[in-house]
C-alpha cells in the first residue's frame, strides 16, 4: 500500500514537474551541446532532450533520470561493437526514434542496445535496432511499453547472439507491434507475469521466435512467427493465453511450430499453422484447450507425449498434414472432438454435419516410428500405405481411446487474424 | 546396332502402349497439379505413382515385348548379326520409349508448372527405376521360355522391391532397434533400387526434417557428394548387373 | 558372283546337344562340302532341327565343334552371311508387313549385291506387300521364308521342311530354284518328311536317328546298296535292315 501511494506520489511530481518547468535540451553534432551524456548531465527529470541526426560515439550511456529522450529523424547511437549502448535505471524514462548499432559481443555480461534495470513506466518505442547483441533487455522492471521497433541482428552462430527482445522479472509489460529479424530467440521472457504480446513479428531468429518458462498469466494475441530456427517454446507455465497467432514455416528437425512443455490451464485459440514439422510438440502439458485452430501442411500436426492429460481439441481443421496426430502413448486421456480431418472417410446419414463414425487420427505407421525412430526410412513405401490401410480396417495398435468421435463432415468456418 | 534399334522401335510404337502410358502418365499428373497448387506437394504424390506404377509397367510391359519379339529375335539370330548386338538393341529400345513415355507424362506437367528441384530429382529417379525394371524384366524373360513364367518372375522381382523387402527391412529395425543402426540401413536401402530412389527423393524434397535423427544422418550422407556418388553409382550398378547378367544367359541361350 | 561357291565347307565334329536328360544330338560328325546336296532325314524328334539351329549358332551345343570355312563358329556370327536360312515354321514379327519385312532384311543385311527377287516374282509376293504377316497363312509365310533365303544369293543353303504347307504349284517352282541353285554349285542342306522331293534334290543322304548320325552317303550309293529305285523306298530298307542288326546285335 505505502508502496502504491509512493507511486502515485511519484507520478503526480513528474507530472507537475513537465507541466511546470519542464525544457527541452536539443543535443546536435555541431551545436552547444553535442552529446548525449552531457545533455543527460544538464537535464533534469522530466526534461526533454532531442537528438539530432547524426552518429552519436559516447560508449555506455547511463541514463538515471525520469527524461524523454527523443530522436529526430534516426540519429544513431554507434556501440562501436565495444559497448552496451544505454542503460536506463529510471522510471518514465522514455526511449523514441534512435537508431541504436553495433553494441559489443560479450559472453558474460548481457551487453545491450538498450537496457532497462530495476525501472517503472518505461516506453522504448518507434526505435530501429541493428547489428545488436541483445537489442531490448528489460530486468525487474513493471509496467513497461516496448512498442513499433524494428530489431534486426545477423551472426551465423547462437553464442554470437542475444535476444531481440528479453525480459527477466518483469510483470506487467505490453509488447506491440515489433519485428524482431535474426537474433537468437526473437522474443524472450523468464519469470515475466501478467504481460500483453501483440500484434508482434519475429522471424529468421535462429532458435525461438518466442521463447518463454515461468512466465504466468500471460497473453500472446495476432503474433507473427515465421522461418525461425526452432519455432516457438513456451516452458513451465501456468494460465496463458494465445489467440490468432501465425506459426509458419518453422522447419527443421528439432523445430516446431509451438512446443508446450509442462504447461497447464492455457488456450490454443485461432491460431494458425502452416509447413512447420512439428506443429504442435506436446509434453506434461495439461488441462489446456485448443479450439479453432487451422493446422495445414504440417510434418506433424500434434504430436502428444503420453505425459499429457486432459486436454481438449475442439473444432481444429486439420488439412493436408503428413500425420494429423501422433503419440508414444497408448492410454490418452486427451479429447477431441468436432474437428475436420481431411482424411476423414466416414458418411452423415442425417446430414447433421457430423460425421457418424469416429475418426481415428493415428496411423499405425506414426505409432511405428514413435517407437523405432530408425522405422522412418520406410517412409512413403507401398508397405506403409498398406499398413495404414489395414489398420484402419482392424486396428491393432493405434490407441483405442484417441479417437473423435464427432468428426465434422466439413472444414470449420475460422476466423483468423488478418495476415 | 542403330539398324536393329530402328526395327524394334518400330515394333513398340505400332503396339500403341507407349502411347497409352505417355497418356496415362500425363493424365494423372496434370490432375494432381490441377487438384492440388502446391508444386511441392504435387510431387510428393508423384512420388507414389514413381515408385509403384513405373516400376511395374516397366517390368510387365518389358517381358511381354521380349516375348512378343521371340520371332524377330529368331529371324536376327540367323542374321550375320551378333547376339549381343541384337539383345543391346531389345534393351536400348524398349529403355528408351518407356523412359521417354516416362519424362514426356512427367516432365511436361512439371515444366508447365515449373522446375523444382524435386520436380527434377522425381524426373531422374524415375528414369533410373525404370531402366532398372527393364532390365529386371530381360533377367528374368531370359530364365524361362515360358511367357506367363517369366511374367510371374517379373512380378514377384516387383513385389519383393515394393513391398517383401520393405517388410524385411522393418523387422531387421525392429529386431535391432537397441543398435545405432543408420549406417547398416543405408547399406540395406542399397540392396533395394525402390528405396534408394524414394530416400533420393524425400531427401530432396526436404522432408528429411521430419525423419528425425535417421534423417538427419541421411541428409549428411546423401546430400554430400560421396553420398549422391554413391547412390547414383548403385543405381546404375541396379541397371548394369542384370542386364550384363541376363546377357551372359542370353548369349548361351537356345532358341 | 565372284567367289566360287564349291569353296565352302562345314565340318561338325562330336557334336553334343542336351536339353536337360534329353540327347537330342550325340556324337554327331558331319563333313558338308561345297556344290553338293544334302537330304536330312530322320523320324520326328531325332534331332535334325537341332543340328540345323546348331549350325546356325541358334543353338549352342553342349561340346564338340562346328567348323565353317575352317573357322568355329563359337562366338562367330560374321559366317551367317553366307547362309540362306529357311526354318520349318516360319515366325515374323506380328505388327510388319511383307514389305517392310523384305525391306528390313535388306537393311540389316547391307548385301551390295544386287538380291536375288527370281522368288518373290515367282510367288508374286509384291502383290500383298501391304499385308501384316499376322494376317498370313502358313503357306504364305513358307513363301515369304523361302523368299529371303534366297534373297542375298548365299553361297549355302539350309532350308528347314522346305515344301511343308505348301500348294503344289508353289511347290514345284521352289524344287525348280532349289535345283536352279544345286547346279550352280551351292552347298545345301534340306531336311524333309517327303522323300520323293528330296530324290531330286539332293545327291547325298543323312540319316539322324535318336540325335546319332546312322547313315551318310550319296543317293547313288544307298539306292546300289538296297537295290532300290526310290529313295524312299532305299531308306525304308536302309532303316529296316538297321533295325535287323540291332536287333541281332542284342
Amino acid at each position: 500500500m505505502t508502496n502504491r501511494l509512493f507511486l502515485y506520489g511519484t507520478i503526480f511530481f513528474c507530472l507537475a514537474i513537465q507541466v511546470g518547468v519542464a525544457k527541452t535540451i536539443i543535443v546536435n553534432p555541431s551545436g552547444t551541446v553535442r552529446s548525449i551524456k552531457d545533455a543527460i548531465n544538464l537535464a533534469q527529470n522530466g526534461d526533454t532532450i532531442l537528438v539530432m541526426r547524426g552518429v552519436y560515439r559516447e560508449g555506455n550511456i547511463i541514463l538515471e533520470k525520469s527524461i524523454v529522450l527523443r530522436g529526430d529523424n534516426f540519429p544513431v547511437l554507434d556501440g562501436e561493437n565495444k559497448y552496451e549502448i544505454m542503460t536506463i535505471h529510471a522510471n518514465g524514462v522514455v526511449v523514441t526514434g534512435f537508431a541504436f548499432k553495433d553494441t559489443g559481443v560479450a559472453s558474460v555480461n548481457d551487453l545491450a542496445a538498450v537496457k532497462v534495470l530495476d525501472s517503472k513506466h518505461v516506453k522504448i518505442v518507434g526505435n530501429q535496432f541493428n547489428n545488436t547483441f541483445f537489442g531490448i533487455y528489460l530486468a525487474n522492471t513493471t509496467r513497461s511499453w516496448i512498442e513499433n521497433n524494428q530489431l534486426q541482428a545477423n551472426a551465423e552462430a547462437e553464442h554470437q547472439m542475444g535476444n531481440g527482445i528479453h525480459l527477466w522479472k518483469c510483470d506487467q509489460i505490453t509488447i506491440n507491434n515489433n519485428s524482431i529479424r535474426g537474433h537468437r530467440d526473437g522474443i524472450y521472457f523468464e519469470f515475466v507475469t501478467n504481460s500483453l504480446i501483440t500484434n508482434n513479428h519475429s522471424d529468421r531468429n535462429l532458435r525461438y521466435g518466442l521463447h518463454f518458462m515461468f512466465s504466468h498469466n500471460d497473453e500472446y494475441r495476432d503474433n507473427t512467427f515465421i522461418n525461425n530456427g526452432a519455432g516457438v517454446a513456451v516452458m513451465y507455465t501456468k494460465n496463458v493465453t494465445m489467440i490468432g497467432n501465425h506459426f509458419e514455416h518453422n522447419w527443421g528437425s528439432s523445430a516446431y511450430g509451438l512446443l508446450l512443455k509442462d504447461i497447464r490451464d492455457s488456450h490454443v485459440n485461432n491460431n494458425t499453422f502452416i509447413q512447420n514439422s512439428t506443429a504442435i510438440f506436446m509434453e506434461g502439458t495439461s488441462r489446456t484447450q485448443f479450439k479453432e485452430n487451422v493446422f495445414s501442411r504440417n510434418g506433424y500436426a500434434v504430436k502428444l507425449q503420453a505425459s499429457c492429460d486432459d486436454n481438449t481439441f475442439e473444432r481444429n481443421n486439420f488439412s493436408a498434414n503428413t500425420f494429423d496426430i501422433a503419440t508414444n502413448g497408448n492410454m490418452v486421456l486427451n479429447t477431441l472432438s468436432n474437428n475436420y480431418w481431411d482424411r476423414y472417410e466416414g458418411y452423415d446419414m442425417n446430414r447433421d454435419g457430423i460425421g457418424d463414425v469416429p475418426f481415428r487420427p493415428v496411423s499405425m505407421y506414426a505409432m511405428i516410428v514413435e517407437r523405432i525412430p530408425t522405422a522412418v526410412l520406410l517412409w512413403r513405401s507401398f508397405l506403409v500405405f498398406l499398413m495404414d490401410r489395414a489398420e484402419k480396417a482392424i486396428p491393432v495398435m493405434t490407441p483405442e481411446n484417441l479417437k473423435d468421435e464427432s468428426p465434422s463432415m466439413r472444414p470449420h468456418d475460422i476466423h483468423l487474424p488478418g495476415k | 546396332m542403330t539398324r536393329v534399334i530402328k526395327y524394334v522401335f518400330y515394333d513398340i510404337l505400332r503396339t500403341r502402349f507407349i502411347l497409352l502410358y505417355t497418356i496415362f502418365l500425363f493424365v494423372s499428373t496434370m490432375a494432381m497439379y490441377q487438384l492440388d497448387s502446391d508444386s511441392g506437394k504435387v510431387v510428393l504424390s508423384l512420388v507414389n505413382i514413381v515408385l509403384m506404377v513405373v516400376p511395374l509397367v516397366s517390368i510387365v510391359f518389358t517381358t511381354i515385348h521380349f516375348f512378343n519379339s521371340y520371332e524377330f529375335i529368331e529371324l536376327m539370330l540367323a542374321q550375320p548379326i551378333n547376339r549381343s548386338v541384337i539383345f543391346l538393341s531389345e534393351y536400348v529400345a524398349v529403355a528408351f520409349s518407356l523412359c521417354f513415355a516416362y519424362i514426356a507424362g512427367v516432365g511436361i506437367p512439371i515444366a508447365m508448372y515449373g522446375f523444382n528441384p524435386g520436380g527434377i530429382t522425381l524426373l531422374f529417379t524415375g528414369t533410373m527405376l525404370t531402366m532398372v525394371f527393364v532390365s529386371l524384366a530381360f533377367f528374368s524373360s531370359v530364365l524361362t521360355r515360358d511367357k506367363a513364367k517369366a511374367i510371374g518372375i517379373a512380378l514377384l522381382f516387383w513385389f519383393y522391391f515394393s513391398l517383401i523387402y520393405d517388410g524385411l527391412l522393418l523387422w531387421v529395425v525392429y529386431t535391432f532397434s537397441e543398435y545405432p543402426l543408420e549406417k547398416v540401413t543405408v547399406g540395406l536401402v542399397a540392396l533395394n533400387p525402390v528405396d534408394l530412389a524414394r530416400i533420393m527423393m524425400l531427401l530432396t524434397l526436404d522432408i528429411s526434417a521430419l525423419m528425425g535423427y535417421t534423417g538427419a544422418f541421411y541428409k549428411d550422407f546423401f546430400g554430400s557428394y560421396v553420398g549422391m556418388t554413391f547412390s547414383v553409382t548403385i543405381l546404375f550398378l541396379w541397371i548394369l548387373l542384370p542386364l550384363l547378367g541376363s546377357l551372359r544367359i542370353f548369349s548361351k541361350k537356345d532358341l | 558372283m565372284n567367289h566360287l561357291p564349291c569353296d565352302h565347307m562345314i565340318s561338325i565334329y562330336q557334336v553334343n546337344k542336351n536339353f536337360g536328360k534329353l540327347h537330342a544330338l550325340s556324337g554327331v560328325s558331319l563333313e558338308l562340302k561345297g556344290g553338293k546336296s544334302y537330304a536330312l532325314i530322320g523320324p520326328n524328334g531325332s534331332g535334325k532341327t537341332t543340328l540345323i539351329k546348331s549350325i546356325l549358332g541358334m543353338v549352342v551345343p553342349t561340346s564338340g565343334e562346328i567348323i565353317f570355312d575352317g573357322k568355329s563358329i563359337r562366338n562367330d556370327w560374321k559366317y551367317r552371311e553366307k547362309i540362306g536360312y529357311m526354318p520349318q515354321i516360319g515366325r515374323y514379327p506380328d505388327n510388319m508387313r511383307i514389305g517392310q519385312l523384305i525391306d528390313m532384311m535388306q537393311n540389316i543385311r547391307t548385301a551390295d549385291i544386287p538380291m536375288d527377287e527370281e522368288l518373290i516374282d515367282a510367288f508374286k509376293l509384291y502383290k500383298i506387300y501391304d499385308k501384316r504377316m499376322h494376317a498370313m497363312s502358313g503357306g504364305t509365310r513358307q513363301k515369304v521364308s523361302a523368299a529371303l533365303a534366297f534373297l542375298f544369293k548365299p553361297p549355302v543353303l539350309i532350308l528347314d521342311e522346305p515344301t511343308a504347307g505348301l500348294d503344289p504349284v508353289s511347290v514345284e517352282v521352289l524344287k525348280e530354284k532349289i535345283i536352279r541353285e544345286k547346279q550352280a554349285g551351292k552347298l545345301l542342306l534340306i531336311s524333309s518328311h517327303i522323300l520323293s522331293d528330296l530324290d531330286e534334290l539332293s545327291t547325298e543322304v543323312v540319316y539322324i536317328f535318336e540325335g546319332k548320325v546312322q547313315y551318310n552317303n550319296s543317293i547313288e550309293s544307298l539306292k546300289e546298296e538296297t537295290g532300290e529305285k526310290r529313295l524312299g523306298k532305299a531308306i525304308a530298307c536302309m532303316i529296316n535292315q538297321k533295325e535287323l542288326l540291332a536287333s541281332v546285335s542284342e
